[in-house]
């Protein structure tokens, strides 16, 4: 019986990995198919798009702001190692619409959105609200899921855009009011390196986290404990696994945008 | 009239429902009596398909409920929850409306809040109620709104899950009183889950009593005192002593 026990064990490890990684599979196909096929909720769009678009604004810009600063004063001190503080303006451009835009903006909205998702979604499992739904002929995926999913998934490349451009903003001040630069030249700099591609890879990754970022808000409020502990357990898993995946996903999507 | 025969479900090892067999004639009402944790709930559950049996066969009026066409089959049922699960982001008078203004029942929005205010002045609550939020309500109020909800699509099934849990005596009698007449003036086969006694008798046309998984008694109300089941005997005197034990 103890020779078993370590089998056992790992047969037991390898049945919750699975799970963990079909059931939001199949609960983001059944959530994609939805957003297809009527009826839709366009009320509740609408109010999903000003939680996580407009009401995220302040946080993103911020996060940029300081970001595109920090970044101008690192690049500036590591580029003079080797006399090259010039590009300064490229790389902050670079930097900010290829990969700190889109991954602090999804990481912020993760921290804001996946947690406030997964708080009122589960709120509203343990105190039968979703059941609620289903007696009342409503799906549940239909009317909490897919508005969210959506408005996020819509949502997030234009704060990536407004982040991009604020981010770049605070490095051009910084860059001229600390780092002596001047202020057309750099403007110049940093429109001439900049590609299409550069600031569009941003935005479709801005929109792969804002999906997400939603989907796991979603997923774990629905599938939260009973209780208080449960929806306070289904909070933290929620914005744990938005951030994890914001990472790998940023790592697939860059090898899959810039080495090819 | 709905029909349960061999109706199973387990959670784990724990056997909450073993092949229960219950009958509800139309237009009856029919009050599930039994202790915290016995599987009241999961039985209402079970019925309106928010919770899939193990095994046994569910009918509505002679049809399986595990093939009819969903929609439909819920537009049937009105429920009241044993907490409101009134919606917090919704006006009164859309959550008691909430089934009219989306699906096959669709209304306009003014004549919806029209009947969403007819429904709330039958249970009791004036107009100004229904432009509140339900966390400005008492929970009294909370529960009345959510009946109005339960019967504002006029279902011909309501069950009622702990209807008066968490109310003083004054207004569990109001909402036992409103229960019964609604039921009797809709002419609604109605389901309610309780340990309330009082409720029982307000309620009740015929008691099946939940224990230990299986149907212990059943029969109408009226001979519900006089039965010599020991466990029925226990559970409506509250006696510490008997088959059913205190600690569970």
């Amino acid at each position: 019986m103890s020779l078993l026990a370590p089998v056992a064990w790992a047969g037991r490890a390898a049945l919750h990995l699975l799970a963990g990684i079909g059931r939001p599979t199949i609960f983001a196909l059944q959530v994609i198919s939805h957003i297809l096929r009527p009826p839709f909720y366009p009320r509740e769009f609408a109010h999903a798009l000003f939680q996580v678009g407009w009401f995220s604004l302040p946080v993103v810009g911020l996060t940029a702001l300081f970001t595109g600063g920090a970044l101008a004063l690192q690049i500036y001190s590591g580029g003079a190692r080797f006399n090259a503080e010039v590009v300064v303006p490229a790389i902050v451009a670079i930097g900010m619409v290829r990969e700190l835009g889109p991954v602090l903006g999804g990481l912020m909205v993760a921290a804001r959105v996946a947690s406030s998702i997964a708080a009122e979604v589960g709120t509203m499992k343990v105190t039968e609200q979703i059941d609620a739904l289903v007696t009342l002929s409503t799906d549940p995926i239909k009317y909490l899921a897919v508005p969210r999913v959506l408005a996020a998934t819509l949502t997030v490349p234009v704060l990536v855009a407004v982040g991009d451009i604020i981010g770049i903003a605070g490095g051009w001040v910084v860059g001229v009011q600390r780092l002596g630069f001047n202020a057309t030249t750099y403007l110049v700099n940093t429109v001439d390196i900049l590609e299409f591609w550069d600031v569009g890879s941003g935005l479709v990754k801005g929109a792969v986290f804002g999906f997400l970022v939603a989907l796991m808000g979603v997923y774990h409020g629905m599938n939260s404990g009973r209780g208080a502990q449960g929806v306070g357990r289904a909070t933290k898993t929620a914005v744990v696994a938005a951030s994890v995946l914001i990472f790998a996903a940023n790592y697939v999507l860059t090898e899959l945008f810039f080495t090819s | 009239m709905i029909e349960l025969s061999g109706v199973t479900k387990a959670f784990g090892a724990n056997r909450v429902l073993q092949r229960i067999d219950l009958t509800v004639p139309t237009g009856t009402s029919m009050v599930i009596i039994g202790g915290s944790g016995t599987g009241k709930s999961v039985l209402l559950k079970c019925i309106l398909g928010l919770i899939r049996p193990d095994a046994g066969m569910i009918r509505l009026d002679g049809q399986d409920v595990a093939t009819a066409e969903r929609e439909a089959f819920l537009a049937r049922f009105g429920m009241l929850f044993q907490g409101g699960a009134l919606f917090d982001s919704l006006k009164v008078w859309e959550n008691v409306a909430f089934r009219l203004r989306r699906g096959a029942l669709k209304r306009p929005r003014e004549e919806a809040r029209a009947i969403a205010i007819e429904k709330l002045r039958r249970v009791g609550l004036g107009p100004r109620v229904a432009d509140l939020f339900p966390a400005e309500l008492s929970g009294g109020m909370q529960k009345r709104v959510s009946l109005a909800r339960a019967i504002c699509a006029e279902p011909e099934v309501i069950f009622f899950d702990e209807p008066t849990t968490g109310l003083d005596p004054i207004m569990s009698g109001v909402i036992n009183a409103l229960i019964r007449e609604i039921v009797t003036e809709m002419g609604a086969t109605a389901m309610t889950i309780t340990h309330d006694m009082t409720s029982v008798r307000a309620i009740a046309d015929h008691v099946a009593m939940l224990h230990g998984g299986v149907i212990r008694w059943t029969g109408p109300v009226a001979e519900m005192d006089t039965t010599p089941d020991p466990y029925v005997q226990q559970f409506i005197h509250g006696r510490a002593q008997g088959p059913i034990e205190s600690v569970r």
